[in-house]
């Protein structure tokens, strides 16, 4: 069993205000649900930087490592082959093929890293809250284990900011 | 949040964010017209000619072309180039006006980069057919195999194969993560059973949970990162799949640049021709404005105006550079047999989009709509000249020919545009033709909405 509350907004800028009031309190917040990107909101929360940028670094310098080692274990080593003239380990030719191989690998990686931490994929089944969260409102899930006593305080900071539907639910 | 007084605002109409997720669902949820079913027919018409043309290649072979022992590249290369060259504008919008901020692109995006992932489609499927030999295009692959022969890696045409197919699956995953919180939106509004359930399936369980969008947002940026650079290095790579080579009027280093810009400038030309007719048909001309048709033409005139630099300067170099035969070879493509063939190239993009400069033009629709058009062709035609006029009168004037293509060649070329249709047809119907969740983000900070309120 787990009790949180649920509250609803209309507007970004009250739900990132409110936000604001309840972390400044220690409330902890649960998740918060929206239509679309709200900016600022991941600071307020104090949700650490995505690491995604790292993935695709590390990805992409594999891609590198990999393309140019290739090319040039195939033309220098195993089959040197002489093309026009040309020597047979000629960076600036295998440069193209390098940079697109680091591109395709970055990018893929950062997709399923993507998908993978969160959770996402064909056949997820994450739990929908409300249907309109990917409409027009922002849902707000507090944690109510601790804060049962706080319910008051939490509403009256919710209902300043103009959210609707707040209640205290159980969860299984 | 700072509003320009000036600008014109990116949504129009006093939007809500429901009306907005309303609108944009309204063509999935509605039926569709008879336009539509009309579209669709054609299309898929087309592309069924063009698949019986192709398969006709194939079994036959290659000799079904006009091509001969001279003019060894015709319609089939025109027209790869051509397609690799519209898809690029998708790419552009979606990835380059991402990172320099343009907000007005959250209304384009989404069509402009379904538009990229069709025009690359069809682009793949010429140098396919054009082996000769499609079954075994698996040879192009570095696979260890029983010749124990590599690819050529020194070859630009190998190098098109990893552009080509880089291309294509960048696009298309950056696409499809920006397609998932949308296809969400449609998850919960559609009411039968099935949809739900298909568009549960696509929408990979999105929740617009604060992490999610957080890591969405990032991923998204750097992909577009990723594909900057990339959609320069495709073309660029196509490029020199001429410039490589030792034929005069091929071999100048002016090529990518010139052969970018000229792909920004058809691309840019065919999402107006799709745009000024889907946002029409669509209901959606709050969201696509005037502004929005003028802020693409302005980069028609400037992406139009570094081709129309690159031909005088491919011209000037050719006389200055004292070589004769590079010297012949652009005096008859624009004296000789085809100089029809380079008179339509040069009125299509290098004097008409000029017209731009006036204000007026730029917000005509129907102007714009028909200068699309006239791109469209001329970008075709100037793909067609740097290739068959450079090719029909080499250094042996024995071996001099002429090149026309046959039905077959011009049958595949109408089956890609019916594919091409075809699919854009279907993905209006099924998918939101506008990035919801990202025009929301625009809409307090360039929408009429909160400039009025603030007014007050």
């Amino acid at each position: 069993m787990k009790r949180y509350i649920s509250a609803y907004f209309t507007d970004e800028e009250n739900l990132l205000r409110a936000s604001k009031t309840l972390m400044e309190k220690n409330i902890s917040i649960l998740d918060v649900l929206t239509p679309f990107p709200v900016h600022g909101l991941d600071k307020v929360l104090g949700l650490k930087e995505s690491n995604l940028p790292t993935v695709g670094f590390i990805a992409g310098g594999i891609g590198t490592l990999l393309a140019f080692g290739f090319q040039t274990w195939a033309f220098v080593i195993d089959y040197p082959l002489f093309i026009g003239g040309k020597p047979h380990f000629s960076v600036p030719a295998f440069i193209p093929i390098t940079f697109e191989v680091t591109v395709l690998f970055a990018a893929i990686a950062m997709v399923f890293a993507f998908l993978f931490r969160s959770k996402l994929g064909l056949g997820a089944k994450n739990k929908i809250h409300d249907e309109r969260i990917t409409d027009d409102r922002f849902l707000i899930i507090i944690d109510a284990e601790k804060e049962e006593s706080q319910f008051d305080e939490v509403k009256a900071i919710l209902e300043q900011e103009s959210a609707h539907d707040i209640q205290l639910k159980e969860n299984n | 949040m700072y509003v320009s007084p000036i600008r014109e605002p990116l949504v129009k109409g006093n939007k809500t964010y429901s009306q907005i997720t309303q609108d944009i669902a309204a063509p999935i949820e509605g039926k569709p017209g008879k336009a539509w079913y009309m579209g669709l027919t054609i299309s898929l018409s087309a592309m069924f000619f063009g698949l019986a043309m192709m398969g006709w290649t194939v079994w036959e072979g290659i000799g079904t072309w006009g091509l001969n022992r001279t003019i060894g590249w015709g319609w089939g290369i025109t027209n790869f180039v051509w397609w690799v060259g519209i898809g690029h504008a998708g790419t552009f919008i979606s990835a380059i006006l991402l990172l320099f901020r343009q907000k007005w692109r959250t209304s384009i995006n989404r069509s402009a980069e379904a538009m990229t992932i069709f025009a690359v489609m069809c682009a793949g499927l010429f140098p396919l057919i054009h082996m000769g030999r499609p079954l075994l295009a698996f040879f192009v692959f570095p696979y260890p195999n029983t010749r124990d022969l590599w690819v050529n890696f020194n070859s630009p045409l190998l190098w098109d194969v990893f552009a080509i197919s880089t291309y294509l699956l960048v696009s298309l995953l950056f696409w499809y993560m920006g397609l998932i919180p949308d296809i969400g939106t449609m998850r919960d509004r559609v009411t039968s059973k099935a949809k739900k359930a298909i568009y549960g399936l696509l929408s990979f369980g999105w929740t617009g949970s604060v992490k999610h969008w957080q890591r969405h947002e990032k991923l998204s940026l750097i992909l577009a990162g990723l594909a900057a650079p990339l959609v320069l290095s495709v073309h660029s790579i196509v490029s020199s799949d001429f410039a490589t080579a030792i034929i005069p009027g091929w071999h100048t280093t002016i090529f990518p640049p010139y052969f970018v810009a000229g792909a920004i400038f058809s691309g840019f030309a065919m999402v107006l021709t799709l745009l000024i007719v889907t946002r029409k048909a669509l209901n959606l001309e709050n969201y696509i404005t005037l502004a929005h048709i003028e802020s693409m033409n302005k980069i028609i005139i400037a992406t139009g105006s570094i081709v129309g630099i690159a031909y005088l300067t491919e011209l000037f170099i050719a006389w200055y550079s004292g070589v004769e035969y590079e010297q012949y070879a652009f005096l008859n493509r624009a004296t000789g047999p085809y100089w029809w063939a380079y008179a339509i190239m040069m009125t299509c993009n290098v004097i008409s989009p000029q017209l731009l400069w006036f204000r007026k033009l730029r917000r005509n629709l129907l102007f714009t709509f028909i200068l699309s058009i006239f791109i469209n062709i001329g970008m075709w035609f100037e793909r067609f000249v740097i290739i068959v006029t450079s090719l029909h009168r080499d250094y042996l004037p024995s071996s001099w020919s002429m090149y026309a293509p046959t039905l077959v060649e011009v049958g595949i070329f109408i089956g890609t545009l019916g594919l091409f249709f075809s699919c854009f047809l279907l993905f209006i119907r099924f998918f939101p033709v506008i990035a919801i969740a990202e025009v929301k983000t625009v809409l307090k900070s360039s929408g009429e909405k909160e400039t009025k309120n603030e007014s007050l």
